[in-house]
């Protein structure tokens, strides 16, 4: 019997089930893990997708699209199967894709996942199969995540202790953004200034009943007397570019797991960096590999080498590197 | 310990030299004076390594009993053996935290714990560092780690640290400076000898050293003002004589006396409270000239000196500059009336092993380059400018001296093998390694890792991973496709390389983009440099 799934060129094919997971190309139909610009691309007919991601994937995809939204745990055809949603924990919305077929069992593709606690979506919630396809951004074991919670008071007591120049957080646009806004909502009532890239999706999360700190999104014109003191959300793509200009001698960092390296931060030029990652670190990889029961783990995204070879050698699973699905947004993490 | 890490982490994220020495400053007005004593001793890069990064790898690897290859995939991911060592951390086996540890202090984790690890004993360590990185979590065993394998750089300048413990401390800065020249111990006492300022100096302490800015592009030469002279090429040095004793001390403040017999004695007709600055060379004594750095650089990697080794590379000292003397400081006198006494020294005491290094007037900029260019046979690195009137200052003060090297040695190579580099460099091949043509070879000849754009950088980096032939663990052998000028200070005979030659400062000067690797240069043609 071949696999439920296989790597093609315009992404991740189920053939019996008539659907692609989050294709590069255009194709008839698009089931979306979750709305990140490498995983929700737009020129597909028909896109299905969690109810929860439903705001989120308009706001990226456009009010032309159509989008078909599914409860999580709702099980319901494709093609020759049988297909269902589960919570991923990465995004608001994020899901993990279940695809059964009488003859060639269960196949789950995680898409991106972690297994930290977010305010801003549900946690990820594992489902047992014969074959599960896994992210592996961070699958080295120098990769471990510390208590959230901890992270984000040290990032607050950190802009605390400037007042008198404006604090400029890089994070990711979609996603990071919302979780920081999410833990700041019981620290703070002072505005937090995001940038506009930022607007959209915040508003989307807002809609979707997540609740943030408050914003103020960035306005076209302003003076630099404005931001002393403020905290700014900005997207990595900002970083030394004109518009950093209007900040008079901020103080820079940069929120991502690939932090957890000092020469990463070093090499990006920021101040501070820190650790709050999207992704499953490498415990959270392992154990979730090993909660499924998968018999067959096909490992994509970064280090899948490493990642297939460990579950190999030292817990005999039979793992393989599937190749590389997507080309990933360096600045997600 | 764990005041001393967050001082460590203050100082890796500071964006700044202000916000650098205030940390200090803080840490050194508030810490303990026993543990002050040592973080000064650490941030000055005194300590000598525990471990080898290696053993630290190899006790991991163990007590973690991970795969080698993983523990390789991590390291060459981070860079940095001591990093990813405290990374690997929470794969340790749970096991109870030695308590007495935690709250161990700087001083005593540096002169009880971690002499308690033997250099030599696998078991041991494995006992002790099992015990010390479960008492810590993954951010202060990087600190510790650092420490340990002795690799303990966090950015600052012995410049830096001098300044914040000066106004730590409210004494002035060239005290410090002359303090904490040379060797000294890191106890509790060393911060109240510093604030006493009648203390009496240690009989060996030479003075910081004064150095020199390279020539800049738009400098007009003025003939009356400068006292120019041949920078010669050996080890920079004080010969301090205190005491009846003579002590030699490198530029790098170490202590060299011991290897260079052939030096202390005669040097010991010195009158009392003298303090000379010089080159410290092997000598010629037929041509009564330097011989190449490479004779003076084998005789320092004798372990023992024999009388044969004496003979055959006899030391020498020229003398640029007078220091001390009498027992007084001279340093804020003018470079003219240090060197006049300096001559009236040596004519006096008649001393065989130091020269006062040979002056020149030229009369113009052009006569200057002349000189410059005759440093080569002289076998000098180039020529020094002194302004006449300058005092001795510690570090570079721009504008009082400059130097004025001679044009590198340059050949065109080809770039064969590449390795991660470190730090803000890992994850980019930036370790390169080039050969020379011999016959239809080509072999290897020198390592480069400076001299690039960041952009070139990255771009190579792309192109090394695609066209890797072989990979020897971190080593890609990559298609002899792109040839690099390389320039180079000197280039003597040697084993190190295939090519049987070794070259002393390589860089990358250039890519050149227009030549392909078969008009690279020929081992021949650095042969002939070996003559220049
Ligand atoms: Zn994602």
């Amino acid at each position: 019997m071949s696999p439920l799934v296989a790597v093609e060129p315009e992404g991740l094919r189920c053939e019996r089930g008539g659907f692609y997971i989050d294709p590069a190309g255009s194709v008839d139909v698009a089931v979306i893990t979750h709305a990140h610009a490498d995983h929700a691309r737009i020129g597909s007919k028909r896109y299905v997708c969690s109810a929860r991601s439903l705001e989120v994937l308009r706001a990226r995809l456009g009010p032309d699209a159509v989008i078909e939204p599914r409860e999580y745990e709702e099980r319901f055809a494709l093609g020759e199967t049988t297909v269902s949603l589960h919570p991923a924990g990465h995004v608001l919305g994020s899901a993990q894709v279940r695809i059964e077929h009488d003859r060639a069992g269960v196949c789950v593709v995680s898409g991106d996942y972690k297994r930290d606690p977010d305010p801003t979506c549900d946690g990820f919630a594992t489902v047992e199969c014969d074959t599960f396809v896994t992210e592996a951004t961070f699958a080295l074991p120098v990769y471990r995540w510390r208590d959230p919670e901890a992270i984000v008071s040290e990032l607050f007591d950190w802009w605390r202790s400037e007042r008198a120049h404006p604090t400029l957080v890089f994070c990711y646009a979609f996603g990071k953004a919302q979780r920081i806004l999410a833990h700041l909502a019981s620290r703070t009532d002072e505005p937090v200034y995001i940038h506009g890239a930022m607007d959209k999706l915040t508003d989307a999360y807002r809609r979707s009943g997540v609740r943030l700190a408050n914003t103020k999104t960035i306005p076209e014109s302003s003076s630099p007397k404005d931001f002393a003191g403020s905290l700014v959300l900005c997207p990595p793509s900002a970083h030394r570019s004109p518009w950093m200009k209007r900040f008079k001698a901020p103080q820079t960092a940069f929120v991502s797991g690939w932090m957890a390296v000092r020469g990463q931060k070093t090499r990006r030029g920021y101040e501070r960096g820190f650790v709050l990652s999207d992704h499953a670190d490498w415990p959270s990889l392992v154990r979730t590999v090993e909660e499924t029961k998968a018999r067959t783990v096909l490992v994509t995204h970064g280090s899948s080498d490493a990642l297939a070879r460990y579950l190999r050698e030292a817990r005999s699973i039979d793992a393989r590197p599937l190749g590389h699905l997507y080309e990933g947004d360096e600045g997600e993490g | 310990m764990k005041v001393f890490c967050a001082l460590y982490r203050g100082l890796d994220d500071a964006s700044g030299n202000n916000e650098k020495i205030a940390l200090m400053r803080e840490y050194f007005r508030s810490a303990p004076a026993h543990d002050a004593a040592w973080a000064l001793y650490l941030l000055l890069d005194k300590k000598k390594s525990a471990l080898s990064s290696g053993a630290l790898r190899q006790r991991l690897i163990e007590l973690t009993s991970m795969p080698e290859w993983l523990f390789e995939e991590c390291r060459s991911h981070v860079g940095d053996t001591a990093e990813t060592v405290a990374l690997l951390l929470h794969m340790l086996p749970a096991a109870e935290a030695d308590e007495s540890l935690t709250s161990l202090s700087l001083h005593e984790w540096m002169e009880r714990e971690i002499p308690s690890c033997p250099r030599d004993d696998a078991a041991a360590q494995r006992e002790a560092l099992g015990r010390f990185w479960r008492a810590l979590d993954a951010r202060d065993a990087l600190v510790l780690n650092k420490v340990l394998t002795g690799a303990f750089r966090v950015g600052v300048s012995v410049g830096l640290v001098q300044r914040a413990l000066a106004e730590a401390l409210e004494v002035e800065g060239t005290r410090i400076q002359h303090a904490l020249t040379g060797e000294w111990a890191p106890s509790a006492g060393l911060f109240d000898a510093l604030r006493d300022a009648r203390a009496s100096l240690d009989v060996s302490k030479p003075y910081p050293f004064m150095l020199a800015h390279p020539l800049e592009a738009d400098f007009a030469f003025e003939p009356g003002q400068w006292q120019v002279e041949y920078k010669w090429d050996g080890i920079r040095g004080q010969v301090v004589k205190r005491d009846g004793q003579v002590f030699l001390w490198s530029r790098g403040e170490e202590l060299v006396s011991e290897a260079f017999p052939d030096l202390c004695e005669p040097l010991a007709k010195l009158p009392d409270g003298t303090v000379i600055d010089g080159e410290i060379l092997a000598w010629d004594e037929e041509g009564k000239r330097p011989a190449p750095f490479a004779v003076l650089q084998t005789r320092l990697q004798r372990k023992k000196l024999t009388a044969a080794h004496l003979r055959e590379a006899p030391a020498h000292v020229i003398a640029y500059d007078l220091i001390e003397w009498g027992g007084v400081d001279w340093r804020e006198r003018p470079l003219t009336e240090r060197v006049a006494q300096l001559e009236a020294i040596v004519r006096e005491q008649a001393l065989s092993a130091l020269t006062v290094s040979e002056r020149f007037e030229p009369k113009d900029r052009e006569a200057l380059e002349a000189l410059r260019e005759s440093a080569r046979e002289r076998g000098a690195e180039g020529v020094m400018l002194k302004d006449r009137a300058s005092t001795y200052q510690p570090g570079r003060k721009r504008g009082l001296w400059w130097k004025h090297k001679r044009e590198p040695m340059t050949v065109d190579a080809v770039l064969v093998f590449a390795q991660a580099g470190s730090g803000r460099r890992a994850n980019l091949f930036t370790d390169y390694t080039f050969a020379l043509w011999r016959g239809g070879e080509l072999v290897t000849f020198a390592k480069a890792y400076s001299g690039l754009s960041d952009e070139e950088l990255v771009e190579l980096d792309k192109w090394i991973r695609k066209n890797t032939r072989e990979k020897h663990g971190p080593v890609r052998v990559v298609e002899p496709a792109h040839v690099f000028e390389l320039a180079f200070e000197g280039i003597a005979k040697s084993a190190r390389h295939k090519s049987g030659l070794a070259v002393r400062f390589p860089r990358i000067l250039r890519w050149r983009r227009d030549k392909p690797a078969s008009e690279a240069d020929t081992v021949e043609r650095a042969e002939a440099l070996l003559n220049l």
